[in-house]
């Protein structure tokens, strides 16, 4: 669904990722895990056209994407969750929603009500919110408002950055519980995390980011027993 | 002070308050999608009028009024596509000087294009001494032109805004220029537009005070000053806000004509732009954390 090809990319002189190859099928959670300043959201936002990939390439779906205009790639089906949610804190929930509609364009528009009541479903509190400013609801509830606008526009893959942060772990855990129920109903997910442990507990695959590279890739359970992931993400030491 | 005198000076500003009004909310749909102060506004108003008066000359009137207002709407989005459009994250005071550029440009070819004659439309229905009684005193019809016509322009902005999707995205890019792009909007293109209303809204406004007021080359100027300080008291980015700070401008300028000479009108809203940037540059209805903290 998703291949990447030797990236290079980074702000300006800086270059912060540096040869990353990866890959997501259709129909998996895949998180990418790592430290603070390794690449994790640049990584993202280069798929997501924020930031020009210097060389490399990213194909979705067999379409070349690092050509593309940013505001062109949701249409193709992947679509980005920000870090730090970055809801329109000044309209309502239901014109949150809508707005993640956009994309479908005009054919779609008739669907946009069926599609509110799916994610209403999905996240029944955003329901009792419909008509509240989303600057009023609180983290986690911004974070399923997120959530829901870039499902709006049915998206292929959903790359999601850092869902967990700022929230308290009872709610990080009903998010995760969302991301597994994605997946089976047939949704494909790219999960940024830093909280490792909690990532690769529902992902099928994972990469460790290190400094702009991938250091290390496997499933979610190899990662896991991996000595080096748990010393380093897993604050897990084992003194023989 | 008669109630009749009293009618009239309260007609008088509630007529250049609407005006001003308008052009704070052209201030303020530029700033919401870009961020910054488009100091061209003021000319988009004297190009409605030159460009009407012109074009009466071939047309009839109503026509000419609407060729005039898409020329200037066309000019509005030829000066985003040609000067802002292609820059790569330019800074907001370069932004702000691009604009004050463009203004001296358009001033200084509406001078050679139409001279410095003062200029003006006939007025819509009747002529300068026809009147219509308001409560006692008597008031041109084309003052009631000029405030249906920015009443309406204001409607029609709410409607636009709250009910359309167009009018939802632009909304979106003001509210988080990421997020909206992330959704899938052409942000760029959503910039173009907000130039295209405020011209548009500005060149209507040009020209139905042009029988009133007089059309020449230099009138944008004042008319930028005296709308920046309507946004700024309203509270940038804020259109109702504009609405009742343009009024409230108006109002006071007409009746400080009863304590104070005519030639002070101006200096008292400078005064109040100077007094609202030191003591509330939120404005009066802006809070504290929005606006102005690009500058």
């Amino acid at each position: 669904m998703l291949r990447i090809r030797n990236l290079e990319s980074g702000y300006g002189r800086l270059r912060v990722l540096k040869n990353i190859s990866m890959h997501v099928n259709p129909g998996e959670i895949v998180t990418i895990i790592g430290a603070n300043g390794a690449g994790k959201t640049t990584l993202l936002s280069t798929i997501a056209g924020l930031i020009r990939a210097t060389s490399g390439e990213i194909r979705f779906q067999g379409q070349e994407l690092t050509r593309l205009a940013a505001s062109k790639i949701p249409r193709q089906g992947c679509v980005m969750v920000p870090e730090g949610r970055q809801v329109f804190a000044s309209m309502t929930v239901e014109e949150n929603l809508l707005l993640g509609g956009h994309c479908l364009g005009r054919a779609g528009r008739r669907d946009l009500s069926a599609l509110l009541e799916r994610q209403y479903g999905l996240f029944p509190i955003l329901r009792d919110r419909r008509s509240q400013f989303a600057g009023t609801l609180s983290g986690g509830e911004q974070q399923m408002l997120a959530m829901a606008r870039a499902l709006m526009s049915r998206p292929s893959l959903l790359m999601m950055d850092e869902p967990s942060t700022g929230l308290a772990p009872l709610i990080v855990r009903d998010i995760f519980q969302i991301i597994v129920r994605l997946r089976q109903e047939g949704n494909t997910v790219l999960l940024v995390e830093q909280n490792a442990k909690a990532a690769l507990g529902i992902a099928d695959r994972g990469y460790v980011l290190e400094t702009g590279k991938v250091i290390l890739q496997g499933s979610s359970e190899d990662l896991l027993a991996n000595k080096d992931v748990q010393r380093a993400y897993l604050g897990r030491e084992k003194i023989e | 002070m008669t109630v009749e005198l009293f009618i009239q000076y309260l007609v008088a500003g509630i007529t250049y308050g609407s005006i001003y009004a308008i052009v704070a909310i052209g201030f303020n749909i530029i700033y919401n999608t870009t961020g910054i102060i488009n100091f061209a506004q003021g000319e988009f108003v004297m190009l409605g009028g030159m460009l009407a008066i012109t074009f009466l000359h071939f047309l009839p009137l109503p026509l000419a009024i609407a060729v005039a207002v898409l020329c200037t709407m066309a000019i509005g989005a030829a000066i985003e596509i040609l000067f802002i459009r292609w820059l790569h994250n330019p800074g907001v005071l370069r932004l702000v000087i691009i604009t004050v550029g463009i203004s001296i440009l358009i001033r200084e070819a509406a001078l050679h294009i139409w001279g410095d004659n003062v200029h003006s439309l006939p007025y819509f229905v009747g002529n300068e001494v026809s009147t219509i009684a308001v409560l006692g005193a008597r008031v041109s019809p084309q003052v009631l032109w000029v405030i249906g016509a920015c009443g309406l322009m204001v409607l029609f902005l709410n409607v636009f805004f709250q009910m359309t999707s167009v009018g939802r995205e632009m909304r979106a890019c003001a509210a988080n220029r990421t997020a909206a792009v992330l959704c899938g909007i052409d942000t760029r293109n959503m910039v173009t537009l907000s130039f295209v209303l405020s011209a548009g809204i500005g060149a209507v406004a040009g020209a139905v005070m042009s029988p009133i007021t007089y059309t020449q080359y230099d009138i944008g100027t004042g008319l930028a000053i005296k709308g920046f300080t309507v946004a700024i008291l309203g509270g940038l980015g804020n259109s109702l806000g504009a609405v009742a700070a343009g009024l409230l401008l108006g109002v006071i300028e007409a009746f400080s004509v009863s304590v104070v000479p005519l030639a002070f009108q101006d200096a008292i809203s400078i005064a109040l732009l100077l007094v609202i940037l030191f003591v509330r540059p939120h404005g009066l209805f802006g809070s504290s954390a929005a606006g102005l903290k690009e500058f």
